[in-house]
């Protein structure tokens, strides 16, 4: 009886042991941070790409529409491939795309801009990666979907696609 | 020439107190940075790492701590912009109890099963 009682304890150690390893088998080892409840817009100011002046971010998001802040730079290859997404979302009046140029070298990033088109109504300098870091961003391209009431409710790490473009024309409808 | 002797002892001890006080900073700085982890390179802390977001954060921390946040106040932020992960050593909460946990629950288990083991015997 005892000896039943091990072995059933036993095999309910090596099962939980197997189930646990299983499922950590189909989960990706990189850890990627979730917007999982609204956060509220960083407070910051940043240099203006085109005037090369400060502006205050209440400034920047002043208008009562969604607005996208996209995280690229020229020496992103992946930006590149959604730059026409991109592009596509900027002809759309409900919403507002703003740059965020990470740790970019201004004169290629301005010849990014001039041989892909510009789809950002405005682009803000990110010389040092900081603004990244106040918008929770650890990379390029990523991208963050801002309400109306300045809550960051979505963001996209990597480049966007067609599925995300939806999904994002879905949201602002 | 008294009030000159006391004019050089007084820069002496302000220049040394300032070189304290960096070097306070230095060693807090050092200290947090060994405790982020690096979200590009898994394996490492910010401290160690090369990566682009690393030296990023290493350029927030500085600011942190020259804004003169705490120790504390700088995980807080890191935690709120990246989550529990970003820092080596998680809060106890929903998500990481069972990490505090099971080896407090495994301890408590296993003195039971010795407790009784050497009841048995004597």
């Amino acid at each position: 009886m005892k000896n039943k009682f091990s072995l059933f304890i036993i095999v309910i150690f090596f099962s939980f042991c197997f189930v646990i390893f299983y499922k950590g088998l189909n989960i990706p080892n990189n850890y990627t941070p979730k917007v999982e409840k609204k956060k509220n817009i960083p407070i910051f100011k940043a240099k203006d790409f085109d005037s090369n002046n400060y502006i205050n971010s209440d400034k920047i998001f002043e208008d009562n529409i969604f607005y996208i802040v996209n995280i690229w730079a020229s020496w992103c290859v992946p930006c590149r491939t959604e730059h026409p997404l991109l592009m596509q979302l900027s002809k759309n009046q409900s919403i507002k795309l703003i740059g965020l140029n990470y740790r970019d070298n201004f004169n290629n990033a301005k010849k990014f801009i001039d041989e892909f088109g510009n789809p950002y109504s405005r682009i803000l300098i990110d010389k040092e990666g900081i603004l990244g870091v106040e918008f929770g961003a650890y990379g390029v391209p990523e991208t963050f979907l801002i309400d109306k009431n300045k809550y960051i409710i979505k963001k996209f790490v990597g480049p966007i696609n067609q599925e995300i473009v939806n999904e994002i024309k879905l949201i602002i409808k | 020439m008294k009030i000159l002797k006391v004019f050089i002892v007084l820069f002496f001890v302000i220049s040394f107190s300032e070189l304290k006080s960096d070097e306070v900073n230095d060693i807090l700085k050092h200290k947090i940075l060994k405790n982020i982890r690096c979200l590009i390179c898994q394996g490492q802390s910010v401290y160690d790492s090369e990566s682009e977001f690393a030296s990023s954060i290493k350029l927030i921390v500085d600011r942190k701590i020259n804004e003169g946040l705490k120790e504390d106040s700088i995980y807080e932020f890191l935690r709120e912009k990246y989550g529990d992960w970003i820092v080596y050593d998680p809060q106890l909460n929903k998500n990481t109890y069972i990490l505090w946990l099971l080896p407090l629950l495994l301890f408590l288990l296993g003195g039971a099963i010795m407790k009784k083991k050497l009841k048995f015997r004597n």
